[in-house]
């Protein structure tokens, strides 16, 4: 029996491998969809072409058209610009400032870590993307807001994380030593602290390129975030969904690009996570 | 675990304090003028005035800021604009209909998750277990903004089995549920599954088994009963989160409940409500997390809380 389930496991550790390699496949090709968008797409994504009109999918327009003519492929390809753009920047930022305030906190202790992780805890009891869409509603929908509301939400988690790491470093004898050789608080924290806390980041990274995407989109989808005529892929389901009965390809294409980046990201995620754990090893 | 329970509540009140400071904080101190967001650029100037005194707006912040701290408290969250009813009330109007959308949701992820999750683990590195892994990845993956509308396309549209919207018998709440408690519903069955194989090793189940026990009493009685406690807190927190994703599945489907009343208020630039609504959602999220924690500290006597 333990032959049986010893083959399986090596079965089920080449799957995931397998889907590491599918999920870092599906990023690279979403990356080169963005940077190429322009050479891949087969026409404007702004052009109308009213008489053409919700037409469904042919050769010509393998996704269809939308209402008002525009091609929803060539529309599908540089929305994946905007969730591109959107989650670099929101990851890139939130854990910028996640690293900071979690390493000030987590080293330094008492008091400011006391009201850092207070107010952590007032920003996490705003479910999902509550907190963005109370602050979109007032700063009006655009790119940029979307970008800073996503952030403004995004950098608890990348801070939470880092306090734990920190925390749990601080007192080992390497920190120790350097702190004894008179080592400064930010060489430490620089040099010493965070080299030891970058695979957990990566994997929260990941996992938080697939949260902002969804996000994004979300918050697009409410009408919140990006605004037509800019193609973004909850814009275009928000759109499709006012012509579910009449054309359905309007909702599945934009659907289908969020559903497999995400998922690409998740097993990416998913993949680093499994590497990185010394138990599962 | 008296202790923790009396620091758990105590803890909650500042974390109500800052959640009502944070959402006035959004609403009056973000650059943006609430009552142009509500008039338009081009209303009168006596117009925005008049709407400025209404709403208090004129007064110095640390007025206005106490005034709607102590209202929070008393449940007098304003007028609506729109309506000119309380808030208060017309959230609690809506209410129930979120309440059993949410519940409904977590009932039908439960009941799917929790066995495939003990097959799964079980049956570990099986084609069940990576089958059922890889359709939990692709639930997360799925966002219910796009479940949704494909559940519309193919029940309602094509297979005509079920309503596209709206809220009334069993039939209405199937698809917002389904669309509601997918991602719970993936989460929960990767969660059961780790819990159960970490379960499964115990020397306690060892023991059971050597002392003849049926392979369902082992897993159901002595595995699975002990791996419940952090299935028990993810559907707790988790629950708390579904009345985000609300927001989202009451528009699809026009369900009447705070989610899309939310999305009301925005649109018709209805501040008061529009606050109160992201008030009463944060508030209630609080809420279900002390109480996830409270019965996580009763049901689980073997860690001690500090």
């Amino acid at each position: 029996m333990n032959n049986k389930s010893g083959k399986w496991q090596v079965a089920s550790d080449k799957i995931k491998n397998k889907l590491i390699f599918i999920g870092g496949f599906v990023i690279l090709f979403l990356i080169l969809t963005a940077l190429f968008a322009p050479l891949m797409a087969p026409y404007d994504p702004k052009e109308q072409n009213l008489y053409e009109g919700l037409n469904t999918p042919d050769h010509k327009h393998p996704f269809g058209q939308d209402r008002l003519g525009r091609d929803i492929l060539s529309r599908v390809i540089y929305g994946s610009r905007i969730s591109l753009l959107v989650g670099i920047l929101v990851v890139g930022i939130s854990s910028t400032i996640g690293i900071t305030i979690g390493s000030i906190s987590g080293y330094i202790g008492g008091k400011v870590d006391e009201i850092i992780m207070r107010f952590c805890d007032i920003v996490l009891a705003f479910p999902g993307i509550l907190l963005a869409i109370a602050i979109m509603s007032v700063l009006g929908p655009s790119l940029n807001n979307v970008i800073i509301a996503l952030c403004a939400m995004g950098w608890v988690s990348y801070t939470r994380l880092i306090r734990a790491q920190i925390l749990s470093l601080r007192e080992r004898e390497f920190v120790v030593a350097v702190d004894s050789l008179g080592g400064s608080s930010f060489r430490i924290i620089s040099r010493h602290l965070l080299p030891n806390v970058i695979s957990p980041l990566i994997v929260e990274a990941t996992f938080g390129m697939a949260g902002t995407i969804i996000a994004e989109a979300g918050l697009s989808f409410l009408g919140l975030g990006v605004q037509p005529p800019n193609p973004s892929w909850g814009s275009m389901l928000n759109e499709g969904r006012q012509f579910l009965l009449i054309a359905p390809h309007l909702t599945i294409f934009p659907g289908l690009a969020i559903m497999i980046t995400v998922l690409g990201f998740n097993f990416l995620g998913d993949g680093i996570r499994d590497l990185m754990d010394v138990k599962n090893k | 675990m008296r202790n923790y329970i009396i620091k758990r509540i105590l803890l909650f009140f500042p974390v109500v304090i800052g959640v009502i400071t944070l959402v006035f904080l959004i609403i009056h101190l973000i650059p943006g003028d609430p009552v142009e967001m509500m008039l338009g650029e081009n209303a009168q100037i006596s117009d925005k005035e008049k709407l400025r005194d209404d709403l208090g707006l004129n007064k110095p912040i640390i007025d206005q800021y106490l005034t709607f701290m102590i209202n929070a408290f008393k449940g007098d969250l304003g007028m609506s604009i729109h309506s000119q009813k309380p808030v208060f009330t017309t959230i609690l109007e809506r209410f129930p209909a979120t309440l059993e959308l949410t519940i409904c949701a977590i009932l039908l992820a439960v009941t799917i998750s929790i066995p495939l999750g003990i097959i799964a683990a079980y049956r570990q590195y099986s084609i069940f277990d990576n089958g059922s892994m890889f359709l939990s990845l692709l639930g997360i993956s799925m966002p219910n903004f796009w479940l949704g509308p494909l559940l519309i396309i193919l029940f309602s549209i094509m297979l005509g089995w079920l309503p596209v919207a709206g809220r009334g018998g069993i039939s209405h709440i199937i698809l917002p549920s389904i669309t509601l408690g997918t991602a719970l519903s993936s989460i929960l069955s990767r969660m059961t599954r780790s819990s159960m194989i970490d379960s499964l090793k115990e020397e306690y189940v060892t023991t059971a088994r050597a002392k003849g026990l049926s392979e369902n009493v082992v897993v159901i009685k002595h595995a699975l009963s002990n791996a419940m406690i952090p299935i028990i807190t993810i559907v707790g927190l988790q629950s708390g989160a579904l009345l985000s994703g609300a927001i989202i599945t009451e528009t699809i489907f026009s369900w009447p409940g705070i989610g899309r009343l939310t999305i009301q208020a925005i649109n018709t630039r209805d501040y008061p409500l529009l606050q109160g609504c992201i008030l009463i959602i944060s508030l209630s999220y609080v809420v279900v997390n002390l109480i996830t924690d409270i019965l996580y500290a009763y049901f689980d006597p073997r860690i001690k809380y500090e």
